[in-house]
């Protein structure tokens, strides 16, 4: 029940623009000025996630593009603990609770898992190329 | 076991031990013995099996039926004149008139009235091919005392022809080079030896001709009656590989054929107007009498007189009955009972007569060809291109008798005016085949065209009454004739040629050849001594034709050529006989290489020699106790047939006399005379030319130069058949296959043609149109994914890139797409 009108809440189908994010209404005052709340956390995880991103797409060397990815996914952990947390909004006030902390420690162990995974390829990539540089890796070109 | 069942089965194993031979030989020819020698043993072992079976049964028969002497000779011209239409039959002939050959099923037919007069026979099936209607087809037996006799006969002259075989046949036995043969490169033909196959043949041979003379019906007598032919041709085409040899079998099988034809509508004739081809009374499987031919054509009830039968009269008076049976349509069983009722009257009329003619002269047809009667007599003397073993058993002995044989066994049907025609056949054949022997100058061919003589004698002598005298030198001839056969293939062998005129001298270094041949040639011209009434074998039998045909020829005046033929013939024979025999054994040797060459045959075919020439010396002779071939075959005498039979149908008013008159002392006195005076003068005449030289025959031939040229090319008889026959078939098969080739072999390639381009249009259509779009489909989605794979750069950067901007693009689309929500 919590989950479906936090959703309904973040979505943009639901209510007109500018929403209010809980008792916070989005952009509706200047975040500077404000208290800390979800909002100033939502806006650190997209800067992680935007830096990722850039970091993976401009990074030639294998190791950065998995630092990248480790940026994007702590982005989007951030947001996952910013909307778990309920010292960040008024009393009564929908979160997601423990789940957003569930799903964050989840995305950890993913995230582990997938860096071994990928380092091990790039191991083997250098063993075969000499190299980590992921312009040279487009031997599966079509 | 009483002799009803013991006959069958002792004839049935004689008849089948030949067959299994030939199966054996068939399947296991060659791996027999050493080379297939063993093959020669397997028949032989068989024939002699069957020998020994016949032989059996000869003697059960006799002992059964003891053979005494007709007893004509007490009132012989008394009984002849009893009243000649009632052809009561000869009491006397059948010496056994109680019921001990009369089963059950078959006394049915003899009525009191005939009852002594039927000969003694059993008959029955072993096996019913088919019956439905009125149709039986079967195979079964009918055995008489002519019967075993035969048997007996066949499978004496074919052992002795088989172990005389076994050592003429010899060079069969390894690979053989074929010295007539000349191949393409120049060489002579070498092949592997056939000696099995020629053993393979032989039996299936016998088995054929027992089972003629066995056969219990005319369908039966039919089917073995081809399969002689087929053996013949296998044989007299043995040297396949000769030219000659090919054609000579071709012509023999062909000519038999034409024969056939009109034993076909014979055989046609007879069942459809009787609906039997049986020849006795047999038990239906209703239990109904079935009677069989004989007893339909001389019926006991009218004394065993021939008349027409009813069949024949209903099926000639269709038209009347189908009038009579229309006039009744409303009381069926009163049309029939009508119907019934004035066949007596049409008989009287007429009806059916020609029917019973044309039924028995196309039986005699079938053995104009198998008899080689005039005028499809060519075939025989081409047939000598066989092995000489063969031309002794198949085409002198035996197979050639078959048409004589069934002439005999289907007398009773006869009309007297078939029984002319076969006369005059006879007389023709005989004629003309002496004539042409006069001239010859190879050994086989003077005895084949004896042959061909011979057996005008015994058609000559059936037609004009002489039953008994025809079936007498049917036996005595085989023996004699199988004897001149093979003494000549002893020559042949000693001296690798056929021809005479390379002869001479031969006496010394071939005595047992010469002494055996010289006992046939005084056989077959009927020597003896004329008062004394003792001679050779023939002598017997053709004093008996020579008295028939004389006692025809006094009753009927006008017919007495028949007896100047038989008189004349019998000179012809004695001179060429003796002619063959002193240009071949007497006098200096002609050619030296071939005398020096020659030698005596070894002894395994110098035994059947003299095991023929005794029967040949005493196969006529009547022992004191009546005991003789003679009597013996008058015990099978059919019924009714020893009366006088009046015909006059396709010529004028004519009788046949019943044979037993020419046994009166007079004529049988006069025959004697002739046949002595004319076989001297004959022999005198041979040894006058080719011992003394008084007369060279160089100049006989020159003073008759035509005549002489005449007799040399054979009457012309194959030029003018080349002409008359050969020659337009050959144009219409030209014809006919020009057409084939012209016309619809043309049309059958235009509608080939047609289907073709149908076909090609069905391919272009194929290729284009649904290849097309298979394949423009496959191509379309090649290029496509060509095309597309362009994609796939493998920079790993650029796909974060595309993902990420894709990701921006989705929302700024989905932002688009729901602006009025957004602006909301």
């Amino acid at each position: 029940m919590m989950n479906v009108s936090v959703a309904a809440s973040i979505l943009p189908s639901g209510l007109p623009l500018p929403v209010s994010f809980g008792m916070i209404p989005l952009f509706a005052a200047n975040p500077f000025t404000e208290p800390v709340g979800v909002i100033h956390y939502l806006i650190v995880g997209a800067v992680l996630f935007t830096a990722g991103i850039a970091c993976m797409t401009l990074k030639r060397n294998a190791l950065g593009i998995l630092m990248g990815i480790e940026l994007v996914l702590n982005g989007a952990n951030i947001n996952f603990v910013a909307f778990s947390s309920s010292y960040l909004r008024a009393e009564g006030a929908p979160t997601l609770g423990l789940d957003g902390q569930v799903v964050a420690l989840f995305v950890i162990l993913l995230a582990a898992a997938e860096a071994a995974v990928a380092l091990a390829i790039t191991l083997n990539f250098y063993n075969n190329h000499a190299t980590v540089d992921v312009d040279r890796a487009d031997d599966l070109k079509g | 076991m009483d002799l009803e069942s013991l006959l069958p089965t002792l004839l049935g194993l004689a008849w089948l031990l030949p067959l299994v031979s030939f199966t054996v030989i068939l399947f296991a020819g060659p791996r027999l013995g050493n080379h297939g020698k063993g093959a020669a043993g397997v028949a032989t072992a068989a024939i002699v099996g069957a020998f020994v079976l016949s032989l059996f049964a000869f003697i059960s028969w006799v002992a059964q039926h003891p053979v005494r002497a007709v007893a004509h000779d007490d009132h012989g011209g008394a009984h002849a004149a009893a009243d000649p239409t009632h052809g009561s039959g000869d009491h006397a002939a059948t010496p056994h008139g109680t019921a001990a050959g009369h089963e059950p099923g078959h006394d049915t037919g003899h009525g009191e009235a005939g009852h002594a007069g039927s000969p003694v026979h059993y008959s029955g099936d072993w096996y019913t091919l088919y019956e439905g209607g009125r149709l039986k087809l079967s195979i079964g037996w009918y055995i008489d005392a002519l019967t075993v006799l035969m048997f007996v006969m066949i499978t004496f002259i074919a052992t002795c022809i088989h172990v005389y075989a076994s050592g003429y046949m010899h060079d069969e036995l390894h690979d053989f080079t074929d010295h007539e043969v000349h191949l393409a490169d120049g060489s002579h033909l070498h092949r592997p030896g056939r000696f099995h196959r020629f053993f393979q043949a032989l039996s299936l041979f016998c088995f054929s001709m027992l089972g003629i003379v066995i056969a219990g019906n005319l369908a039966m007598v039919f089917i073995f009656w081809e399969l002689v032919g087929i053996c013949s041709w296998f044989l007299i085409g043995f040297y396949y590989e000769r030219k000659s040899a090919s054609n000579a079998a071709n012509k023999a099988f062909i000519v038999n054929r034409i024969g056939d034809f009109g034993m076909l509508i014979g055989l046609m004739a007879l069942w459809g107007a009787l609906g039997t081809l049986h020849f006795a009374d047999s038990t239906g499987p209703d239990g109904h009498a079935r009677p069989g031919l004989f007893s339909l054509v001389r019926p006991p009830v009218a004394g065993h007189a021939q008349w027409v039968p009813d069949g024949m009269v209903k099926f000639a008076a269709a038209e009347k009955v189908g009038a009579v049976l229309r006039s009744h349509a409303d009381d069926p069983r009163a049309g029939v009972e009508q119907v019934e009722a004035k066949v007596e009257d049409w008989r009287d009329e007429g009806y059916g007569r020609w029917l019973l003619l044309v039924a028995g002269l196309g039986i005699f047809c079938g053995c104009i060809g198998k008899s080689a009667q005039f005028p499809l007599f060519v075939w025989l003397p081409d047939a000598m291109e066989g092995p000489t073993p063969v031309s002794a058993l198949v085409h002198s002995a035996t197979m050639v008798a078959a048409g004589v044989y069934l002439v005999g066994r289907f007398y009773p049907v006869l009309t007297p005016d078939a029984l002319l025609v076969i006369a005059y056949v006879g007389a023709i054949t005989l004629f003309i085949a002496a004539t042409i022997a006069l001239v010859a100058n190879d050994i086989k061919r003077v005895l084949a065209y004896s042959t061909v003589s011979q057996l005008g004698y015994m058609m000559l002598a059936l037609g004009v009454g002489g039953w008994l005298a025809g079936l007498f030198h049917l036996v005595t001839h085989a023996f004699f004739k199988s004897l001149l056969f093979l003494c000549s293939g002893s020559v042949i062998h000693a001296c690798h040629t056929n021809d005479m005129r390379k002869m001479g001298g031969l006496a010394k270094v071939m005595p047992w050849t010469s002494g055996t041949m010289l006992v046939g040639c005084l056989a077959i011209i009927g020597a003896g001594v004329p008062f004394l009434d003792i001679g050779l074998s023939g002598y017997y039998s053709k004093d008996s034709i020579l008295a028939q045909a004389l006692l025809f020829a006094r009753e009927n005046p006008a017919h007495s050529i028949l007896f100047y033929a038989v008189a004349g013939g019998a000179m012809l024979t004695a001179f060429y006989m003796f002619r063959l025999w002193f240009m071949t054994f007497a006098g200096r040797p002609r050619d030296h290489h071939v005398h020096e060459h020659a030698h005596e045959s070894p002894p395994v075919m110098v035994y059947p020699l003299v095991a023929l020439s005794i029967l040949a010396v005493v196969a006529g002779w009547t022992l004191p106790g009546g005991f003789g071939i003679a009597n013996m075959i008058e015990q099978a005498r059919p019924s009714g047939t020893g009366g006088t039979e009046l015909g006059g149908l396709l010529f004028s008013a004519f009788s046949v006399p019943a044979e037993h008159a020419s046994h009166a002392h007079d004529i049988h006195v006069t025959a004697s005379l002739t046949a002595f005076a004319t076989a001297a003068t004959g022999v005198l005449l041979a040894a006058l030319m080719y011992v003394w030289g008084v007369i060279p025959p160089a100049m006989v031939a020159a003073a008759f130069k035509p005549l002489y040229t005449f007799l040399a090319n054979r009457w012309y008889f194959d030029e003018i058949y080349r002409f008359l026959f050969v020659l337009p078939v050959l144009g219409i098969s030209r014809l006919v296959s020009g057409t084939d080739k012209g016309v619809i072999d043309r049309f059958i390639e235009g509608l080939a043609w047609g289907a073709k381009q149908v076909a090609g249009f069905d391919a272009w259509l194929d290729r284009t149109l649904i290849d097309g779009l298979v394949n423009g489909t496959a191509s379309a989605t090649y290029s496509a994914g060509l095309e597309l794979k362009k994609l796939q750069t493998g920079q790993l950067r650029q796909y974060v890139m595309f993902i990420a901007l894709g990701t921006v693009a989705i929302f700024v689309l989905a932002g688009l797409l729901f602006r009025s929500s957004f602006a909301g």
